[in-house]
């Protein structure tokens, strides 16, 4: 079989000999962005922080407004998907192809999960009146507008990322289909992995702030 | 077959057993949430949620994202990423308390 394929860059790295992909530089590089994607995330929490500090009392009432069953099961089937995305990577190292295939198609279906309860869930507040610039928001004291204001901005971007994700993951699927991603050459997936538990625990920071103010 | 080229890079695959283990508990940490949250501890229910937000967190850096079995570099970028982040909030923390 034909040797796998090189970026241009690695092969003049003077490794001729041996040509190797740069995990360790692949890898650095993933968490360079992700450590980006964080930053942009933590104005948002910082912000909410803000605004929880200053309006308190409303953000206490706000927050029984958003449903907490939606958000724990939510949580729980992302926190699965980062299981078997983690597990798919194992599998494929172990060299059981379709059983890497199995576990990150799992990943994919649960990603579209996630974003199938956030529709509903989005519906159900929609219908009540909760929405950006409501008139039922207007009723209420200043905080509840922006708790939900919060709510919108950092659920749906959150939910724009696991569309991204599972599009990403979807790409990563078609490489080990076609064995363009293989036993031996795992990194992409790897990167890819990392995506989609950062994801996940930006998640796992929205879930108390948003769902759990008793 | 395919060449066996580049498996220099790495050790075993981790175990699956490690990942569910690790599932488990980031699904009962969940679980302690909700049920936490239901108590009413004052003050101290956004604490404790977030103290085991940041518990269940580094479990998925650590295990899930590898962080634990990487080369010593990656746990240094990484400690100083969050480091960064934590200084950022705790700035921003104090300015907002004491400009109240």
């Amino acid at each position: 079989m034909s040797e796998i394929s090189l970026p241009e860059s690695a092969k003049h790295t003077g490794h001729a000999e041996h040509p190797k992909k740069d995990v360790h530089g692949i890898k650095m590089g993933m968490w360079l962005f992700l450590m980006t994607e964080l930053l942009l995330f933590s104005g948002m929490f910082l912000l909410y922080s803000a605004y929880r500090y200053f309006y308190t009392k409303e953000f206490h009432e706000a927050a029984m407004y958003t449903h907490t069953l939606f958000g724990t099961v939510n949580t729980m089937v992302l926190l699965t998907s980062s299981l078997t995305m983690a597990l798919s990577i194992t599998a494929l190292e172990r060299g059981k192809k379709w059983l890497s295939v199995t576990f990150l198609s799992s990943t994919i279906a649960l990603g579209l999960g996630f974003l199938v309860i956030k529709y509903a869930e989005w519906s159900t507040e929609i219908h009540e009146g909760i929405y950006p610039g409501s008139p039922m928001l207007f009723k209420h004291p200043r905080g509840f507008e922006l708790f939900f204001a919060m709510y919108y901005l950092m659920t749906g971007l959150h939910g724009l990322h696991v569309l991204v994700g599972c599009g990403l993951l979807t790409v990563m699927l078609i490489f080990i289909v076609k064995g363009k991603i293989t036993q031996e050459d795992t990194v992409r997936l790897e990167a890819a992995g990392l995506y989609w538990h950062l994801i996940d625990i930006i998640w796992i920071f929205l879930f108390p702030l948003f769902y759990l103010v008793n | 077959m395919e060449q066996q080229t580049l498996t220099e890079h790495k050790g075993a695959p981790t175990s699956y057993g490690i990942y569910v283990l690790i599932w488990l508990a980031l699904m009962a940490l969940t679980a302690i949430t909700a049920v936490v949250a239901g108590i009413n501890l004052a003050a101290f229910t956004l604490v404790i949620a977030l103290i085991i937000a940041l518990v269940k967190s580094s479990l998925v850096v650590n295990v899930f994202m590898h962080v634990k079995y990487e080369d010593k570099i990656f746990k240094i970028f990484v400690a100083i990423a969050g480091g960064v982040l934590s200084v950022i909030f705790l700035l921003t923390f104090a300015d907002v308390y004491f400009r109240r």
